[in-house]
């Protein structure tokens, strides 16, 4: 049996990288005792994908992994089970069964992510947030009515200039923040810092004027069939779902 | 949610910002209003070295299950951080709470290796708290310091208002109730140093004068005021089954060098090895409990999540229940994915057997410690391994799958000939003859033999400890007769040998059995910029000649002669249960190259059995 586990990311454990964050995950299956399956062979590893790496100072309310089972557990009860034994910083928001297809896996599906965006006061604390300017919000429009948004993005062996609008799939400037909606997963990947650099670039503001700070509000996916509860989904522009509407709930 | 002590801007700009934020799974979180008192325990080290240190866990469980108490954990700040901190005069502070160390009662500093010593003076610098003890006032933290390198601490003597000499699990409970029954009734900090040099096991530094001779060694060493007691008395658990060990260890978010659940499985060693000061210093060897460690371990990886588990110990061979432990732990853990590390073992049918069974035969590699090439030498350091064992263990390991070997030795060994360097790469070759005897069709390709040395250093306490050493030039000379007599070897292509710079050797050799006045160089060192002396890449051995140089103190004059039997050390204050009678029958047995028996198969009357316990106490059952 396979299963979704969506946690958030919250406080100073936004300063554990990605990697650490998939060693701790294995550590707190084990306190935890959830039943999950070993790949086979000499050195056996846990099956454990995550859907969508977050980067280190962002904070998650919708962080996702997958695992394999080797005997059912209540949704409930795994939850509480995993939180029993988690340090402040990571708490488990949901576990669900999703089909066994590989096609549907965390991985493989993901293909948005939304942002909240806030501008510090310093970039000394993420608390301390400020109100966004109206010189701000009133470039938005004009920045996404540009013909292409050209950025640098660095890849693993050079830079290159690509167009990112494609890729922005909305962008609203208020007074509180600014929330991204953006291209995300293995076919299409869009960071939010890259649209925010590019859009204070296009407002006239010197690099590092703004000190942000980033926080991802959920991971969504194409292809809602499967299981999709279509209702709970928070359907989001082209048909796309929250990664945890894909699953269903666990019964005792 | 706890406030963390360095702001988001810095925590992003460093390198592996996790070292500073506390708050790992079964870290321990006080109310400071609810405690008597608070211990900043510390390894001056970088966070995954320092976490990696069984000794501060078991301490750290200690104090946090006294509710008068909260223990907190303080490592170094890594190079990056360390220039923040000082820049914008961040103090030092402790992971749980993030309050800084200043605020501390007790600042305990554990002292594992002398290359950490700038360390010990970067953490009290950063922390405010003034480096000498004199300069000290009630305000500051008592500072503490404890592990191997407090059985001489001489060099570090100025920096410290107390060592504890021995196992801690003993009488830190009375130091602390010291602490507090001196609180209520106003006294000083004087009046508790006073008091607490009465202790069996604590030293205080500052109540006892040192005189010098002319020819610079040490004339006298005694108590400067009434009721210090003249020696101090190692302190040392007898029961390791009965006694504080750690079930829920603090789990570190990063990868730290000993990510694993450890299970110290005795403490001490049967062995004797002349040049090994843990195999003095922790006489007598005491075993723990077979059924306890069965249920520490189960307990342990349950609170942890680790998916490994090791043993620790000097010798585990020695360990009376192994096979017992290690079964147990391959029936019970292996199907569950977990590791089984067992380092330490001597190399015989019943430890590869047990190695094919909990590694992977094709990519591990057998390690033997031969220390020294010539059977001649290594009677001189009692170190009772024979070629004949190691050719046979290794033909074993070669008939069951195994090509990897790694080899460790040491040069500069006192009667050391340029014969006995030769001997190690001979004795790489005859290893590397044995596996080419076995038909080819039957062997997996080459044998890959690696050989590593390391520079002798004597240690106080040990039977050398009177041995001389030699210059950074001798040792780097010697370790090239070794070079190139590699090359003469028939099976060449397959030995591969490293050595080591001999700069941080001689240093070591220095602190090791150096005397107060040792203390300038380090402060001077210090003052010059070193700090994290242990890494090579950040090492400056060019500093360090200078701190010398400006401090007009010899090296020479610590490492290159040979002291008198007689001559007065400045360790001979500290009583560990070895007696001196003992150490010098070795160091004579040595120069004759007779070999000393193990404490199992005969007594040899070191001292440890006034303890009346472990080994000492089995014969008699």
């Amino acid at each position: 049996m396979k299963a979704r586990i969506k946690f958030r990311k919250y406080g100073s454990l936004r300063f554990i990288g990605h990697l650490d964050v998939m060693r701790y995950f294995q550590k707190v299956m084990r306190r935890s005792e959830i039943p999950i399956a070993f790949t086979g062979g000499y050195s056996p590893h846990m099956i454990m994908s995550f859907a969508q790496p977050l980067g280190v100072g962002v904070t998650s309310d919708g962080e996702y992994l997958d695992i394999q089972l080797t005997a059912p557990v209540a949704s409930e009860r795994a939850v509480a089970k995993m939180n029993a034994v988690m340090a402040e910083g990571i708490e488990v928001l949901s576990f669900v069964q999703i089909p066994e297809e590989k096609k549907y896996s965390g991985m493989t599906i993901t293909a948005a992510a939304d942002y909240r965006v806030t501008l510090l006061e310093s970039a000394r604390s993420a608390e301390q947030t400020r109100r966004i300017p109206g010189i701000l919000k009133a470039q938005a429009e004009h920045f996404l009515g540009q013909e292409e948004i050209k950025v640098w993005k660095a890849t693993k062996r050079s830079e290159m200039e690509v167009d990112i609008k494609p890729m922005i799939y909305d962008m609203q400037v208020g007074d509180a923040d600014i929330r991204l909606f953006l291209a995300a997963g293995s076919e299409h990947n869009l960071k939010p810092d890259l649209v925010m650099e590019a859009f204070l670039d296009f407002c006239g503001e010197e690099k590092g004027a703004y000190p942000l700070h980033f926080h991802r509000i959920d991971v969504y996916a194409k292809n809602p069939d499967a299981w999709a509860d279509e209702k709970a989904a928070h359907v989001r522009g082209a048909g796309l779902v929250t990664l945890e509407s894909l699953g269903k709930k666990i019964g005792e | 949610m706890r406030k963390l002590a360095l702001n988001d801007e810095i925590l992003l700009k460093i390198e592996k910002p996790a070292r500073y934020i506390g708050g790992e799974v079964n870290s321990v979180m006080k109310d400071p209003e609810k405690v008597d008192i608070r211990f900043a325990m510390c390894f001056p080290d970088v966070y995954e070295i320092g976490m990696s240190h069984l000794g501060i866990q078991i301490l750290y469980d200690m104090f946090n299950q006294w509710e008068d108490v909260w223990c907190e954990r303080v490592y170094s700040p890594w190079i990056d951080l360390d220039k923040i901190m000082r820049k914008e005069k961040i103090p030092l502070f402790a992971l749980e709470s993030q309050d800084p160390v200043k605020e501390f009662d007790f600042l305990g500093i554990t002292l594992q290796y002398e290359m950490c010593y700038t360390n010990v003076l970067q953490v009290l610098d950063l922390a405010g708290i003034p480096l000498e003890a004199k300069g000290r006032s009630g305000e500051d933290p008592l500072v503490i310091g404890g592990g191997p390198c407090a059985y001489n601490p001489e060099p570090l003597a100025e920096f410290f208002d107390l060592f504890y000499i021995g196992d801690g699990e003993t009488v830190y409970r009375q130091l602390l109730d010291l602490y507090k029954e001196n609180k209520s009734n106003s006294g000083t900090r004087q009046d508790y140093l006073r008091k607490a040099s009465e202790i069996e096991g604590i030293y205080v530094p500052s109540l006892y004068d040192v005189t010098y001779n002319a020819d610079g060694t040490l004339a006298s060493f005694s108590p400067s005021v009434p009721h210090v007691p003249k020696t101090v008395k190692k302190q040392m658990v007898l029961s390791l089954t009965d006694t504080y060990y750690p079930k829920r260890p603090v789990v570190p978010f990063i990868k730290v060098t000993q990510d694993r659940v450890v299970l110290e499985i005795q403490r001490g060693c049967i062995r004797g090895c002349r040049f090994c000061q843990a195999g003095m210093l922790y006489r007598p060897t005491r075993e723990r409990d077979v059924e306890k460690l069965k249920e520490y371990a189960s307990q342990m990886l349950k609170n942890t999540g680790h998916e490994e588990i090791s043993l620790s110990s000097l010798s585990s061979s020695d360990y009376s229940r192994l096979k017992e432990l290690v079964d147990f732990l391959i029936e019970e853990f292996k199907g569950k994915g977990i590791n089984i590390s067992l380092p330490s073992l001597r190399i015989d049918a019943f430890s590869l057997d047990v190695m094919e069974h909990v590694q992977d035969v094709r990519k591990s590699s057998l390690t033997f410690a031969p220390e020294a090439g010539s059977q001649r030498m290594r009677n001189v350091i009692n170190k009772g391994l024979t070629e004949e064992e190691i050719l046979t263990g290794a033909g074993q390991a070669f008939e069951g799958g195994w090509n990897k070997v790694k080899l460790y030795f040491m040069l500069g060994l006192p009667t050391e000939t340029q014969e006995d360097m030769r001997a190690i790469p001979e004795l790489a070759d005859k290893i590397a003859r044995r596996y080419y005897e076995i038909p080819k069709e039957e062997r997996s390709g080459k044998c890959q033999i690696t050989t590593s040395t390391s520079f002798f250093i004597p240690k106080p306490f040990t039977p050398f400890q009177w041995a001389r050493m030699y210059s950074n030039e001798e040792y780097i000379a010697r370790a090239a007769i070794v070079k190139h007599a590699f090359n003469d070897q028939l099976n060449r292509k397959s030995l591969k040998y490293n050595w080591h710079d001999a700069e941080i050797t001689v240093l070591e050799g220095v602190f090791a059995r150096g005397d107060r006045r040792c203390s300038k160089v380090l402060l001077e060192a210090y003052r010059l910029g070193c700090i994290y002396d242990a890494w090579t890449k950040v090492f400056d051995y060019g500093k360090w000649l200078k701190a010398f140089e400006n401090t007009g103190t010899s090296m020479a004059f610590y490492n290159e002669r040979e002291r008198k039997i007689d001559e007065l050390l400045p360790w001979d204050f500290i009583d560990i249960g070895v007696t001196k009678e003992f150490l010098v029958r070795e160091w004579e047995r040595a120069m004759k190259g007779e070999v000393t028996k193990n404490c199992r198969e005969q007594c040899s009357g070191c001292g440890a059995a006034r303890f009346g316990g472990g080994v000492c106490n089995e014969s008699k059952n």
